[in-house]
């Protein structure tokens, strides 16, 4: 007769703390280029603007910026300055961290279309100065706001949050 | 697309191991079990099977580098010739289209799949490796976690056609129900929408109970060609048509409220099956649900139900077991669990069972001769499909 083949066992929290195991406690490390775009759109951070492309085939406003467009399959070298607002196009109320730790505060992630894009493209970004998470909509204006000058690195954090725009 | 296609190919055996949380087995000893159990009634055995494609999700998790190298034993690969299969969370989907491919082409006559994942192994929670899918420069440097795609999607996907949370919640109550009668589940449960609603927030509108859990599991099948199938099998279940797409990595750039890329994937794979009216030909679906509005989404993308009114759908019960096309009846990613690449594949296996009648507490009511199963994948950005059918 054959030997039985295990099926799998699901082992409780106290078991596995138990269980005969190797750790490991990798240190990795990275430096990611930025690229030709996305790098002279870092810049345009620290100078504080936002910079687009518009691609010559399909004429679409494109951020964040892009050395060829993805639709026309064609080089993208036409630059213009977007504005700092923005709609919101849809959001997320996060309690929880990267981690899944519990946040005391929560997050409020969004995609927010740029003004001065084309309609619907957008960025990933974070709202700040709201009053109340649940007085976020969809469709709210925005304006970005940027960290001091001095103190910008070229990079997305150059922003510090959307905050909404009175109307 | 030219459809010049040499050899019909049928899956002849299926196969999986329990869903767990913690698995006190290697991924290698999950996958071997997993291959035993597809070959068991498969008609075939190992010797016979000629070429092996594996799935497997993010190396991250496991710590491993290579692991399609490190899984290749437990998944039969002994000196055959052996294939990995990777796009995220599709990858169990995308495996079998491999495997259709290995035998249809006519370089093989057999091939076994195999789909893996051992999420436990990352400490303390494997939610940290997904992270790196977020673009390193302007997204990650936010300090993004996974579930902030998966709610702006849903919040997206709610607002643009008015969907309450509580229809939402309707597929936690329905797939949590459904695992029950899975011999393999790890999170089937008896619960309902007050429940679903009352569950802590993760990231509004997602909730706890929206959510499907971190997994340890296996899944196997075995495919054939069309002479050996016919030899070996006597229920042989046809692979009618696959399909499988990728929109842009730009996901800020897109309306998240509809897959067109699950359209697209779904598309390809009716026109091979010859399938004109996809809500009638199709009599039992697996869409791919690893949060409850993703089944709702997906089941749209399918082109199972106008954009916006799979909710509806499920209120009437048109998804349930005895409903008119019963959808997640195995209890899916929520109601058995999450091992990322072997969920989409325990898709598969749950198709071939139901086609064969095989699926004993869990076997739907409408005696259904074809089935879809759809898995789903990365930035919001990948559909795969296939299309079973015993006729």
């Amino acid at each position: 007769m054959e030997p039985k083949v295990i099926r799998g066992r699901d082992l409780k929290r106290d078991e596995f703390e138990k269980a005969l195991k190797v750790e490991y406690h990798p240190e990795a490390r990275y430096a990611w280029d930025a690229g030709y775009a996305v790098g002279k759109f870092l810049e345009g951070l620290k100078q504080g603007k936002i910079l687009g492309v518009r691609c010559r085939r399909c004429r679409r406003i494109l951020v964040p910026p892009r050395a060829f467009c993805e639709l026309c399959f064609v080089p993208i070298d036409e630059w213009l300055e977007l504005k700092d607002t923005g709609t919101v196009n849809t959001f997320s109320i996060s309690y929880v961290s990267m981690d899944v730790k519990r946040l005391e505060e929560p997050e409020i992630p969004a995609v927010i279309e740029i003004d001065g894009a084309s309609p619907g493209v957008g960025i990933l970004h974070k709202l700040g100065e709201v009053d109340d998470p649940k007085n976020v909509k969809i469709g709210m204006k925005v304006k970005a706001v940027w960290k001091p000058e001095k103190e910008r690195t070229g990079a997305i954090t150059d922003i510090l949050y959307f905050k909404p725009l009175e109307e | 697309m030219g459809l010049n296609i040499k050899h019909k190919v049928a899956v002849v055996g299926a196969g999986m191991s329990n869903v767990m949380r913690r698995a006190e087995e290697t991924g290698r000893e999950l996958s071997f079990y997993a291959v035993k159990e597809a070959l068991k009634n498969s008609g075939l055995t190992i010797e016979d099977v000629e070429c092996v494609v594996m799935a497997t999700a993010p190396d991250a998790f496991d710590g491993v580098h290579m692991k399609g190298e490190y899984l290749a034993d437990g998944a039969g690969a002994f000196r055959k010739p052996y294939m990995r299969s990777y796009v995220g969370g599709g990858s169990g989907v995308f495996a079998i289209i491999h495997g259709w491919y290995m035998v249809a082409s006519g370089m093989f006559k057999t091939c076994l799949v195999v789909a893996e994942e051992k999420m436990s192994s990352a400490q303390p929670h494997p939610q940290a490796a997904f992270n790196s899918i977020y673009d390193h420069t302007l997204e990650r440097p936010l300090g993004v976690n996974l579930l902030w795609i998966f709610a702006l999607e849903m919040n997206r996907y709610m607002s643009v056609h008015k969907i309450p949370l509580e229809d939402i919640a309707l597929v936690s109550v329905k797939n949590k129900r459904n695992g029950l009668d899975h011999p393999c589940t790890q999170v089937g449960a008896e619960v309902t929408v007050k429940e679903v609603l009352e569950s802590e927030i993760m990231a509004w509108p997602v909730h706890r109970l929206m959510v499907s859990p971190t997994s340890d599991a296996a899944a196997a099948i075995v495919i054939a060609r069309d002479d050996i199938a016919r030899r070996v099998s006597e229920q042989p279940v046809w692979i009618k048509g696959v399909g499988w797409n990728l929109d842009t990595a730009f996901w800020t750039n897109r309306d998240l409220y509809y897959p067109d890329y699950v359209e697209k994937a779904a598309r390809m794979a009716y026109e091979m099956a010859g399938i004109t009216n996809p809500r009638k030909e199709i009599h039992v679906v697996e869409p791919y649900d690893p949060f409850a509005y993703k089944e709702l989404h997906h089941l749209e993308g399918l082109l199972l139900a106008d954009r916006g009114k799979a909710p509806e759908l499920l209120k009437k019960g048109v998804f349930d077991r005895d409903g008119e096309l019963p959808s997640c009846p195995s209890g899916g990613l929520l109601g058995v669990g999450n091992p990322i690449a072997a969920a989409g594949l325990m898709k598969v296996c749950e198709i071939f069972w139901q086609l064969r009648g095989e699926a004993g507490k869990r076997q739907v009511k409408n005696n259904p001769k074809t089935g879809l199963a759809q898995a789903w994948g990365d930035l919001m950005q990948v559909g795969t499909v296939v299309i079973l059918s015993v006729n």
